[in-house]
Order: C-alpha cells, then structure tokens, then sequence
C-alpha cells in the first residue's frame, strides 16, 4: 500500500474515532489522534497479520502501551477486519467488548491487556524473546506515551532490551510533549529522549511522527541494526488534525461538545487526501 | 521448635522444585525460567547449565521480570517466574494483575523463600500477604505445597496447566507428608489423617506442625481430621463442608498474616456454605511484622508449635456444641 492510501485511511480511522468519543461521551482523544498515523502505517504497511487468524504463531506483534488510547487501535482493527466497523459504535457501552483500555482476551488482535502505564515494553521484551529462542523472525512492536516513559518499569525493560540484543523489537514513543495534566516539559521532562535510549544501548531515531514517508521509511525491516533493539522517537501533536485540539493539553481527554465536534469533523474532512 | 522431627529427614522443597523443573525442561523445549538475579536463591544454576539460553535473568528488576514472562507466554513458551516471594508479589503485583490475571496468560509464577522463611531478615523479606494478595485476582490459582513430593507434583502439574498460577515455596526444611506417587489436583484437599473431634487444615510448612500437633491430641483423647489444603484459590469448598459437618471445629494454620490467607478463604466457605457454623481459630501472623528471629523460632512465637496449635484445639474445643 502507497503512502497516499495509508494517508487516507489514517483520515477515516480519525473520523471514526473522533464521532465515537463524541457519541459515547468519553475517550482519550488527544492520544488517539496522535497516534493515528503510526497505527495505520504498522497494521496496514509494516506488519504481518491475519484479521482471519489473529493468534497465527508467527504473527508480528502490536503492543499498545499507552492502552488509554484504546478507540484509535479499535478503529484501526476495525478498519483491517480483525472486529466488525459498526462495533465501535458500542465503545464504551454496558458489555462491549471495547472498554476504555484494550483487553486481549475479548477483542480479537490486542496482544496483552493494558491500561495501567508502564506495562507494554517489559511485555514486548519477553515477546521478541520468545521470537529469538523459537529462532523465528516475527517482529515485536511496542508504542508509548512520551508521559509514560516517566514509569520506571520502562527502563527495566530498555536494560533487558538491549542486555539481550534484541533487535526485533521496536519501540515506538509518541511523542506528543503533552501528559494528562501539563506538559512534560513542566512536569518532569523526559526530553530530549533519543540520548537516553542511545546512552542504554538503544539504536534510536526521531522522526515527524505524522509523515507518512518517515513512518513506512523507519520501520521497514531493513532499517534493523543488528544486535541492537531500536527506538524511533516519534514527534507527534496531542490532538493533531484538529485546530483546536492540536497541542493542547486541555484535550487530553476531554469530550468535544456539537459544536466542536462539527467543527472538528469538518476540519478532518477538509484535510482528507 | 518442640516437633519430635528429626533434621536428618528435613527437605528443602526447592530441591524437588528445581529436579522437576530440570526433567519437565528436558523434555519440552518451550519451558523457560526467569529470574531476577535470584539463579542462586531459586536454585537454578542447574537449569541454566543444561539450557543456558532458556534461562532470562533480567537482573534486579521484578517489574520487567513478570512482563518479560508474559510476553515469553505470548509468544509461546512456559516460563517459571522465580523470585524470593515478597518481591515477586510485592513489587510486582500490577503486573501480576494485569499482564498475568487479566490478560490470562500463561506464566507460572514462583515465589521462593514465601512465608517467614528470610526470618532474621526482618519484616521486608517476609512474604506473609502473598495468599491475601493472590487470592484476590481472578484466573491465578494459588498453591502452596507441603513437602518434597507435593512440590515436585505441582510444578508437573503447573507445566501441563493451560493459565497462570502462583506457587508458594519455601526454603525452611519440611519432612515427607506424601508417598512418592502422588498426584497434584488443583482445588482438591488431601485427608493426611483422619479424625472426628476437630480439622486441622494447613498449608506449606505448617501442614507437618499440623500433623505433629495431631499427635499431640491424640494423646490427650482428642482425634483431629488434618487436612493439606494446598490450593487456596479456587478453595475445596466440600472438603471444608464436609469437615464441619464431621468434626464440628476447624482450626487453620498458614505461615500468612491472618488477614486474607488460607483461614480467611476457609472462613469465607464456613460462613458462606455451611448450614450450621462451627467455632474456627485461624493460626497465622497476627498481623504484626514480626520480630527478629528464625522462620521455625517465629511460627513458634504465634503459636503454631505443635503443642501450641494443639493448645489452640484444646480452647476451641470449649467453645463446640
């Protein structure tokens, strides 16, 4: 798939997901629409799997980590065929298989339950361990907020990582500058990541992490350097592809009311490839 | 500790553990071990010479370690998550939570030197809440095992069984309870002796105090019914039943806090299931940190000698119908 198509249907996975956290009331829409474009890329260029077989042994691997951004990956399954389109329309209702966090056991296609921050790389690592001892070649994605990388459970996991040469692991961090009450700059500042990830043994790039091109062009599996397990920094904006949302920390998870939701959606339409 | 137990026919559990563990390993490819610095404590130097690489010592960091066993278990290994049991459940206990509990995955988690084992080692090292904490997630059966035999019976059965577990293991010495043939079956008490004026149900190291304490009554005229409770969780609700139906008085005994463990779960069914209640004494930790001294020299502290469990019988028996 060309970078065009995945351009397009990154637009509609925003669209969708935008109309279900107004419908439902909730949602982390801020995250969801940072994150959209490396999702799109991941499932519908980078990696291989089977909507029809979502447990095939050799599958690669997805592990949301920052899970309270779950609707972007259900619209995403959605739009592969892993769930039914017209199921996110339950997101959040009473019995849905989509809850606020994903939930590997119901919906078909999440790799492991998270939610609570923190839990994804350490999980990811045992993942392309088991990939190396089975001497297989499925690889192991794992994306994080940039506030989460505040958890100290990631850095045991980077440790182990590299320790382990773990160079079918990639590690993405959306990197939007923007945690759930203020920015990180002035909460407890992370940045700049990509020498922390270098100083531990990381093979690490930045790149705009809402250009197509740069998505598809780092994560292609020539990009793997040997022995190393990678990092792509991805600059990201919290609410990117709506004015008003984008880079705002007011909108983390907060519901646009009809207004702005028109708006918004007018917005994402407009700015449809 | 006043026990009639010779040191000669003393155990340490995790030897049978790890045998076990190194014949299952042998013959199954996918079983792997990980450690959190812990080859020493855990015993597992033989199981990483035999198969270096399937054992991942992710160093000091037991966060990183139950992860790490979930995503081996994603990918299709069977890991043993091996560390001292208060750092594998305390620290550890969200991920024991969400990637293990509520993704069911399938990771057996070991907790060596549970309980008051790290005695002189102070409060830290104890790891008396592990059945409390276990026993309230979902999906992770909790198991603690009495002897050599038991120990090794489990650790087979935990290789077979489909989902995450906990296994509780200690280090302090224990005497054979079992014959070499036994079979582990989860949520199922085994009678190890018969009696009608009172049950003693234990777990672990205590399940021999217990039959030692039995000893004891029955020279006194008084026949306890001693039952091995090793699962906690799911908890054989008709063996508690049928124990107070019969013997009318149930004493139980954990090297646990009282809060939470085998007593409580053992109370919960009491209350819950049975048409009359009894009178119960739950033996434990009586929620304290304990004071310095060995795991034997404080299990007889708060009274789970054997004569002093059998003092508690004695009391409760005043209080029966």
């Amino acid at each position: 798939m060309n970078t065009h198509d995945l351009r397009v249907i990154a637009n509609r996975v925003r669209r969708r997901d935008l109309q279900a956290v107004f419908e439902a009331g909730a949602g982390h829409i801020g995250g969801e629409l940072s994150v959209t474009d490396l999702l799109t890329a991941l499932y519908f260029k980078i990696m291989s799997v089977d909507p029809a077989n979502p447990r095939a042994p050799e599958r690669d691997r997805l592990v949301l980590s920052k899970g309270h951004t779950a609707l972007a990956l259900y619209v995403v399954l959605a739009e592969k065929g892993f769930i039914p389109k017209d199921e996110i329309a339950t997101f959040l209702k009473p019995h849905s298989r989509l809850n606020g966090h994903p939930n590997r056991t119901k919906v078909p296609g999440v790799e492991t339950n998270t939610g609570p921050l923190g839990h994804g790389l350490p999980v990811g690592v045992g993942m392309a361990t088991a990939a190396k001892l089975n001497r297989a070649n499925w690889r192991t994605f794992v994306i994080t907020g940039d506030g989460e990388m505040q958890e100290g459970s990631n850095w045991e996991a980077i440790m182990s990582a590299a320790q382990l040469k773990l160079d079918n692991l990639t590690l993405i961090i959306d990197h939007n500058r923007l945690q759930q009450g203020a920015r990180l700059a002035d909460t407890n500042d992370l940045a700049p990541l990509a020498p922390k990830l270098a100083a531990f043994g990381w093979d690490v790039q930045e790149i705009d992490g809402h250009n197509m091109d740069q998505i598809c062009a780092v994560l292609d599996a020539g990009q793997i350097v040997t022995g190393k397990p990678k990092c792509i920094v991805a600059h990201t904006n919290k609410g990117h592809g709506v004015s008003f949302m984008s880079d705002n920390v007011a909108w983390h998870h907060k519901v646009p009311n009809e207004e702005q939701y028109n708006q918004a959606m007018t917005e994402l339409k407009e700015a449809a490839p | 500790m006043n026990a009639p137990v010779e040191p000669a026919k003393m155990h340490d559990c995790r030897d049978a553990f790890v045998a076990t563990l190194e014949q299952l390993g042998a013959a199954n490819a996918d079983i792997v071990a990980v450690c959190n610095d812990s080859v020493g404590s855990s015993k597992l130097a033989g199981f990483r010479d035999k198969f270096p690489e399937r054992l991942i010592n992710v160093g000091i960091a037991e966060q990183n370690m139950v992860g790490v066993g979930a995503g081996l278990a994603n990918g299709g290994k069977i890991p043993f998550v091996c560390a001292a049991a208060p750092f594998l459940t305390g620290r550890a206990l969200e991920q024991i939570k969400a990637d293990v509990a509520y993704s069911e995955t399938n990771v057996k988690l070991v907790g060596i030197s549970s309980g008051l084992a790290y005695g002189e080692l102070g409060a830290t090292h104890h790891s008396i809440e592990d059945f409390a904490w276990i026993r309230a997630l979902p999906n992770v059966p909790v198991i603690a095992p009495a002897d050599r035999i038991e120990t090794a019976a489990v650790i087979e059965w935990a290789a077979g069984f489909e989902g995450g577990c906990f296994l509780r293991l200690s280090r302090v010495g224990v005497p054979d309870l079992f014959a070499e043939n036994h079979r582990f079956e989860l949520g199922r008490a085994n009678v190890l002796r018969k009696g009608s004026d009172v049950t003693l149900i234990a777990n672990g190291t205590l399940s021999y105090r217990a039959m030692t304490a039995a000893d004891l009554l029955d020279a006194k005229g008084i026949s306890a019914r001693v039952l091995n409770m090793a699962t906690v969780r799911p908890i054989d609700t008709e063996a508690i039943v049928s124990a107070a139906a019969e013997t009318g008085a149930i004493v139980t005994c954990e090297e646990h806090t009282v809060f939470g463990g085998l007593g409580s779960a053992v109370a919960e069914v009491v209350v819950d299931e049975c048409p009359v209640p009894v009178p119960m004494k739950r033996l434990g930790v009586p929620g304290v940190f304990a004071p310095t001294g060995s795991a034997n020299f404080l299990l007889d502290e708060f009274g789970m000698s054997p004569q002093g469990i059998a003092d508690s019988v004695t009391d409760l028996l005043k209080r029966k119908r």
